[in-house]
């Protein structure tokens, strides 16, 4: 396998975004037949990598040779005529089609044919859908959740037949199950001789699927090695140039602390049904959950992005806490960093400092309500520091920053207003390692600074490394708390699978 | 997983039922504006007999058919994600450029297809001016509005041409019936219904619809965004240029005061029948049925003897609660 020539040669590739230059003389070869991993921390330049080879950006100097020849790839379109697909970081599917439409949009796009063959497009549609999962290729693409949305994305690349293949972290908002299906699918198309790239901030799928590594830090190749050869440690070492203390800070010392909140009956007539669950001061709380549990639905009804069908919040005063709208929780200090940070969590067109400034923007105004600028940076330097964000200047505009420094700037948004109580669904989804600690312990810090921390999500380590106790939902209805030495992967498993409703009331019971 | 099934199974909630079968009707933003013609068809004719009468179908078909035209062009244009707020300054130049070059012994169908042309290339520019410039479709084509009513004035020198001369058989596409049925009513149908058609089927019409859905996703598919974007603004100057053409043979006049404020009657059926501002949604059918809700609308109030100071208002009133409705029906979904 690791003898075959390189299909893809790529040789001291140097972009610029203007005056920044992100990618300092990278070398990067692919082979027929093995799956190589990308992994960098955020901002090192992945995805720009990535992209210039699907042609959507140019490189600024450098050589890319494909099966031995040079050549440029202007776009897209050449990508697809070399045999080259790619998954995008973000998801870039047209909501008002099918499925069908968007799964096969590069062929109805290049089809000489005058007519669109809808028939024929649906079944190959539903082919190439079936590989991945059950979803009916007639469905219309914007009423799907961001999971299926993704696997939609995922078969869009697999409809060419291609030679090369690059995803650009595709696992980030699938379930265990649909990533399995995903490895098996991957690991065919290897055996097949298709070369793949994969880009992941997760060791462990690294580690189950790719047979070379290649890591990049701060825009440069630093190594590349075949997997065996590397220990899981060394390449975190690579990966943020210094060693990593430990993924996860130590958990609360004092978990009997004060009520924060109290929810009580909690429904909201659909997703979520009768939940009931306090928070203390000092801990982090977790709510685990396959997807489509109402998780998400759970932190929305809370703090008033959702109505409320029936159910009581208070607060530590004991006062009653029924916002009507989002706006009124954040006046009383509770806020939510929702899933999607492209679509609801920060202002992609703005300015890291226009974003951070956005949720109380009286806080850097002048008494006559004129926005004070250097107020503003003022704080967007501060939040910056805090939680690490690598960007230019606060001025650079937030959809010109990595993934995960995106997610970041809508963390800080978020702690601008000094929040009581803070609601995160997957604040950590597409945050690489070195990042992902940063904001666990922050997360912790917050925790002992007794503000209160909720955080949705789904991947299991966090939840397991992060919280001290865990509300597990399933099918919409509270299966289970677990705390202390219950908190295992086992339990967790078992309670989101929903097989332990017979003895959940007691669990509650026990533990609350 | 879970939620796959979750949403099968609303998609597989029992069939049935007048009610449910009605609400899905609704749904679907052409079904909604046909049950709002079908009840002010009802009601009208309550109030007046003259309403069922071919004389009066024949004057509302007639009142909109020409500007129907325009509004398959816009409605196009709307979806890719752009507005061309030029058009009634288009239509008048074509039929202002058409009109000069008979005037100056150019044979009359030659003339027209050189009106079109040149308001085609009008649009190539302004299409220029938004994907290589990179302006935005709302002032580009708000200085084209100026800029083409201001060269309609300078062709004219301000004063109408008077075209009764031209061959009757010219006249015969503005003018004519064919089978009882004017021949205006004959060409507005073949555009709607092959505009509708392409647009769900043609595999070129499809490209319009991804780019204003996603940009993104349609430059990931291949799709040249910019060559798309073009041609689509090309194609509903054309059209404009083409329904200019059409009130030529039918007026025997080209005045370069024609179409003012066409341009907002225009955009609002195509908004009416389902487009979306924002790209990516709508259909040629809605626009239609659009633009026939508005005509029917305003004939309904003249033969009801509503007082002219009064029709604007109204018209609006209605025109607000259609799409109130269609946006609290949809709001859920
Ligand atoms: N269009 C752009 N304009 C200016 N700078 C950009 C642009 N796109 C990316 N950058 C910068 O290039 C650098 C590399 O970004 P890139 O998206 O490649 O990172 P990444 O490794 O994919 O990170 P992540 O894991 O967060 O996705 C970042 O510093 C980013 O700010
Ligand atoms: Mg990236």
């Amino acid at each position: 396998m690791s003898q075959a020539a390189p299909i893809l040669t790529l040789t001291d590739i140097c972009k610029s975004f203007g005056p920044i230059e992100v990618l300092h003389d990278v070398s990067f070869d692919l082979r027929p037949g093995e799956i190589h991993a990308l992994a960098g921390e955020n901002g090192a330049g992945k995805s720009t990598l990535i992209n210039i080879i699907g042609g959507v950006h140019a490189p600024s100097s450098g050589e890319i040779r494909l099966r031995g020849k040079a050549i440029t790839i202007a776009s897209p379109l050449d990508a697809q005529d070399n045999g080259i697909s790619l998954v995008h970081q973000e998801i870039a599917l047209c909501p008002d089609v099918t499925i069908a439409e968007n799964v096969l949009m590069s062929e109805i796009a290049r089809s000489r044919a005058w007519f669109v063959n809808y028939g024929k497009i649906r079944r190959r549609a539903a082919t190439i859908l079936s590989k991945l999962t059950s979803l009916s290729p007639d469905m219309r693409l914007g009423s799907l959740s961001i999971s299926n949305q993704q696997l939609v994305e995922i078969c869009r690349a697999l409809s060419q037949d291609c030679e090369i293949l690059i995803l650009d972290e595709p696992t980030a908002a699938l379930t265990q199950s649909e990533t399995e299906a995903l490895f098996r699918l991957l690991r065919e198309l290897r055996d097949q001789g298709v070369a793949i790239i994969y880009i992941s901030h997760r060791m462990s799928e690294i580690y189950k699927l790719c047979d070379r590594i290649t890591v990049l830090r701060d825009g440069r190749r630093i190594s590349t090695d075949n997997v065996a050869d590397v220990t899981p440690d060394e390449v975190v070492q690579k990966l943020i140039g210094r060693k990593l203390e430990a993924l996860y800070p130590p958990k609360s010392r004092s978990p009997d602390g004060p009520v924060l909140m109290q929810v009580s009956g909690l429904s909201d007539g659909k997703k979520v049904h009768d939940v009931s669950f306090t928070l203390r001061r000092g801990e982090v709380l977790g709510i685990a959950g396959l997807i489509g549990s109402g998780r998400s639905e759970l932190l929305h009804a809370i703090c008033g992005l959702k109505a409320r069908a029936s159910g009581r919040v208070t607060l530590a005063d004991g006062a009653d806490f029924s916002p009507q709208r989002y706006s009124d929780a954040v006046r009383k200090g509770v806020v939510c960093l929702s899933e999607d940070r492209k679509i609801d969590g920060v202002f992609l067109n703005l300015s890291i400092a226009q974003n951070t400034s956005s949720m109380r923007i009286s806080q850097v105004s002048t008494r006559y309500g004129f926005v004070n600028r250097h107020l503003e940076h003022q704080q967007a330097e501060t939040l910056g520091r805090r939680l690490n964000i690598r960007a230019a200047s606060v001025q650079q505009r937030v959809f010109e920053l990595s993934g995960g420094n995106q997610q970041k700037v809508a963390f800080a948004r978020l702690l601008s207003v000094a929040p009581r109580i803070i609601l995160l669904d997957e604040p950590t989804r597409g945050i690489d390692v070195g990042a992902k600690a940063e904001i666990h312990q922050l997360l912790r810090q917050l925790a002992e600074d007794g503000i209160g921390v909720i955080v949705v999500s789904s991947e299991l380590s966090e939840v397991l490394g992060l919280c001290d106790r865990v509300l597990v939902l399933s099918e919409n209805r509270v299966s289970g708390i677990l705390q202390g030495d219950d908190l295992t992967e086992e339990n967790l498993v078992r309670l989101a699978a929903g097989r332990a409703r017979g003895n959940s009331n007691r669990k509650e019971a026990h533990h609350d | 997983m879970t939620d796959d099934s979750a949403t099968k199974a609303k998609d597989t909630a029992p069939t049935g039922g007048l009610l449910f079968q009605l609400k899905r009707l609704l749904r679907i933003r052409e079904g909604m504006l046909l049950l709002i013609l079908a009840a002010l068809f009802v009601a009208m004719s309550f109030a007046s007999e003259y309403f069922l009468t071919w004389g009066n179908m024949r004057a509302v078909l007639l009142s909109f058919s020409t500007e129907g035209i325009v509004v398959v062009g816009m409605t196009i244009l709307i979806i890719v994600g752009g507005i061309d707020l030029s058009v009634g300054a288009t239509m008048c130049l074509a039929m202002v450029v058409a009109g000069k070059l008979f005037l100056m012994g150019m044979n009359p169908w030659l003339a027209s297809v050189m009106g079109v042309f040149a308001t085609g290339f009008a649009g190539f520019v302004m299409g220029l001016f938004v994907t290589r410039v990179g302006l935005g479709f709302f002032i580009t084509s708000l200085a084209f509005f100026g800029l083409l009513r201001g060269m309609s004035f300078i062709i004219t020198e301000g004063t109408p041409l008077s075209l009764y001369s031209m061959p009757a058989e010219f006249k015969y596409i503005g003018q004519g019936t064919f089978y009882g049925v004017p021949v205006v009513i004959i060409i507005f149908f073949v555009v709607a219904i092959l505009g509708d058609i392409l647009l769900r089927r043609a595999s070129a019409f499809r490209k319009i619809i991804y780019v204003g859905s996603n940009e993104n996703a349609a430059n990931y598919a291949g799709i040249d965004v910019r060559k798309v974007r073009l041609w689509t603004t090309v194609l509903c100057s054309s059209l404009a240029g083409f329904a200019g053409i059409m009130f030529m043979a039918r007026l025997g006049v080209a005045t370069p005061t024609f179409g003012i404020g066409a341009e907002l009657n225009i955009i609002a059926a195509a908004v009416i029948g389902g487009a979306s501002l924002n790209g990516g949604k709508g259909s040629v059918l809605g626009a239609i049925l659009g633009i026939a809700l508005l005509s029917l609308v305003t004939s309904s109030m003249i033969l009801l003897d509503i007082s002219i100071f009064w029709q604007d208002t109204i018209r609006s009133l209605i025109l607000l609660a259609a799409v109130s409705i269609d946006h609290l029906v949809n709001k859920h979904r």
